[in-house]
């Protein structure tokens, strides 16, 4: 069964429309890929599903049967999606576990689950960290407040690993990093990988899909998905790169 | 695990928030009070002198302030309008009716003592948190000082004003006006011809204070003013925490608070002062509320140390700049400040750190937070003296502003006469990110759960000053005010 479904969905901002009409079915359990050449609607997609309110939004999205796009930002989250932000920002002041434990506690409210208190809530994390590789002082700063690029994608990680969503999207959690944080992004991304959950990775780069393998790649241009496949698709978009596509898909 | 406390202390104040909708000490109580007639003249000074009982140096002294007030002008360089004050519409001195003199605190009228439990504030000594002794002031007497014996057996006075004048008049007098002479400003002035009731604190000679020290000031009676006077001396090595706390009924027109806080600061000392500031701010429509314009001042001798740490939340307009003059060598002065204004709330308020001793060092941390079509001025004033060798002065002033409407302003003065000083200032002015929101609400956060959490990071800096008492009450604060400040 699908998680999510979208089917006609366009967006547009400024007068400018970015997505015309895009359809997109996500299994559950599945990993899928989109790429695409720079200005196709990537990022859009991923701050539409997340509910930014900048952009005039037609069509249907489902999560698990549910109309998405009438929900408050807020609301998309606690029913289980999760967006790794391209470039998370910074908030000055507010300690990451306090941050992280008001978000996890908003989350299991609406599961219909206690709240975890300060304790619990560090021994649950603590134990989630290791997966990304971050050590406990992390959680005595202030969110993102001065992070490095990589501190603030894996960041983004474990948010995903203590929050669990259901539908999480990846948004160019790559860009800007070096293999080896590439390396430990993926496999924290990897390890989360789950029958009932699925992930939408949007990328560049053929290398983080060395090592989160998709189930399926697809290929947005001009606002629509020009062309879907196996995870070689991605390997003969580096090869041949997007030009030809960008063709098919204006005819 | 101070990170845990100040989870849970954070946690508690979301809860109250839930429960606090609108200003919820605007309540007015009934009990008899003794009131002079409205207006002000030499007569009206010599009846309140007299109510007081007060020494004849006193009353000289209340009626040179008058006399110097009638030749001073109302200042106008403020940026916020003010209509003019008809000083002859107010009544100056208006006093609970109740036995002068409380020997326990039994004593204490049960509708007083109803009125500070609905406040908050118990005034009886064994439900009290333990470590904080309070005295309440309200209107123009002080109603109840609590832990006064346990004090003097250290040594520490800690009393109304009134009965500092009437138990140790030397002290008053050698230092009232000390810090702040009644020429200093229009107010100044105002405040010590009329002022009634305060409290007054004496730390001795090498003596830390075993507990905070508070006063919570309450004004209930309709058109009166509060003229009330803080002075506190710490001598040579001593050391104490002092807390003031605020608030007042709900009514429609505007009432004046004229306070003076006097620090006195001697070899070694240290004086931390923090204010709480919750006096009605007026409605929605700008009608009402407290015009809050205070002249609060420390002066450090050599190596003493004199903190100011303010959240102001309340009042029509606020209008205040607490001080330090670092006369002493290594002496330290400092001003933390959060000041939330909301709907037609206007804040003007800053600090003043003159340079006079070698090595002085001051920091001014100020964050001012504005919301609806509420106003913000930060002014302030570092001067280093041609004697400040080797002075330093580090000002970080920051205005966050949530909503269109809203402003805020910097005006910062620095006069520097010697070439070895170190001044910086620091400012920033930023919008309530939609980033940082839409972060948060990705994350489940409701959106005003996400503005209270933006606002209490961006004051952070200044709420780690406080006693850890009045963290959660100033957290409380802040989220009551901000309801309803997004959408």
């Amino acid at each position: 069964m699908n998680l999510l479904e979208i089917e006609g969905l366009t967006a547009t901002i400024n007068g400018k429309q970015i997505l015309k009409g895009l359809d997109l079915a996500l299994p559950a359990g599945q990993v899928h890929a989109i790429m695409g050449p720079n200005g196709a609607g990537k990022s859009t997609l991923a701050n539409v599903l997340a509910g930014r309110e900048d952009y005039e939004v037609s069509g249907s999205v489902r999560l698990d049967g549910e109309d998405l796009l009438t929900m408050a930002p807020e609301e998309r989250a606690v029913a289980g999606l999760f967006l790794a932000f391209q470039h998370p920002v910074e908030i000055p002041g507010v300690g990451n576990s306090y941050f992280l434990r008001t978000a996890l506690n908003a989350v299991r409210s609406a599961r219909g689950e206690d709240p975890l208190d300060a304790m619990d809530f560090m021994a649950y994390t603590k134990e989630r960290m290791a997966l990304v590789e971050m050590d406990a002082s992390f959680l005595g700063r202030s969110v993102n407040e001065g992070f490095s690029g990589g501190e603030r994608k894996r960041n983004e990680i474990l948010q995903m690993a203590i929050l669990e969503p259901r539908m999480a999207i990846l948004d160019e959690t790559d860009s800007g990093l070096d293999i080896d944080a590439v390396r430990i992004v993926a496999h924290g991304a990897n390890t989360l990988r789950a029958p009932d959950r699925s992930m939408l990775v949007i990328t560049h780069h053929q290398r983080l899909l060395d090592e989160l393998v998709p189930d399926v790649v697809h290929v947005l241009a001009e606002g629509r998905i020009v062309r879907s496949g196996g995870p070689d698709l991605a390997k003969e978009l580096e090869a041949s790169g997007y030009a030809r596509l960008e063709l098919e898909g204006a005819r | 695990m101070t990170d845990v406390t100040d989870e849970i202390a954070a946690e508690k104040s979301e809860i109250q928030a839930l429960a606090d909708r609108q200003y919820q000490y605007g309540f007015s109580s009934d009990f008899e009070a003794d009131v002079v007639p409205r207006g002000l003249n030499e007569d009206i000074i010599r009846l309140i002198s007299s109510k007081k009982d007060e020494p004849e140096w006193l009353l000289e002294w209340r009626l040179q302030a008058y006399r110097a007030w009638l030749e001073m002008t109302m200042p106008d360089w403020q940026m916020f309008h003010l209509d003019p004050i008809d000083f002859q519409d107010i009544i100056y001195y208006a006093a609970p009716k109740a036995k002068p003199s409380l020997e326990s605190m039994d004593e204490v009228d049960p509708e007083m003592r109803e009125m500070f439990d609905k406040l908050g504030i118990s005034l009886t000594e064994q439900k009290r948190l333990s470590g904080v002794a309070v005295d309440a002031v309200v209107d123009s007497a002080s109603v109840a000082t609590t832990f006064r014996k346990q004090l003097a057996e250290v040594g520490v006075i800690f009393c109304s004003f009134s009965a500092a004048v009437r138990d140790h008049p030397d002290l008053v007098r050698k230092y009232l006006g000390s810090v702040v002479p009644f020429r200093d400003n229009y107010f100044a002035a105002l405040n010590s011809a009329v002022f009634s009731d305060g409290s007054f604190c004496f730390i001795p000679k090498g003596v830390k204070c075993p507990m905070e020290l508070s006063t919570y000031f309450r004004m209930n009676q309709a058109d009166t003013g509060q003229f009330e006077r803080t002075l506190i001396v710490a001598e040579e090595g001593a050391s104490v925490s002092y807390l003031e706390g605020c608030t007042a009924p709900q009514r429609d027109n505007n009432q004046l608070h004229a306070a003076v806080v006097e620090i006195l600061a001697m070899d070694d000392a240290n004086v931390k002062y923090s204010t709480v500031q919750n006096w009605y701010p007026g409605d929605a429509e700008g009608r009402g509320g407290i015009h809050n314009f205070v002249t609060k001042r420390g002066k450090a001798l050599e190596n003493a140390k004199i903190s100011w740490t303010q959240v102001e939340t309340g009042s029509a307009i606020t209008w205040k700049y607490p001080s330090v003059i670092l006369s002493g060598d290594n002496s330290v002065g400092e001003f933390y400040s959060v000041a939330l204004t909301t709907n037609h709330q206007w804040a003007d308020t800053g600090t003043k750190m003159t340079h006079i001793g070698k090595n002085t060092t001051s920091t001014i941390v100020s964050k001012g937070i504005s919301t609806h079509v509420a106003q913000q001025v930060y002014r302030g004033l570092v001067k280093i003296m041609r004697s400040a060798e080797g002075a330093r002065n580090h000002t970080q002033c920051d205005s966050l502003l949530i909503g269109g409407k809203s402003g805020a302003h910097t005006l910062p003065y620095i006069e520097v006469k010697n070439s070895s000083a170190q001044v910086e200032h620091e400012a920033y002015t930023s919008k309530i990110g939609e980033d940082q929101l839409f972060y948060c609400r990705q994350r489940g956060i409701s959106e005003e759960d996400a503005v209270s959490m933006i606002v209490h990071g961006f004051c952070r800096d200044v709420f780690k000053e406080l006693p850890m008492e009045y963290v959660v009450e100033a957290r409380n604060l802040l989220n009551m005010k901000l309801e309803g400040s997004v959408g």
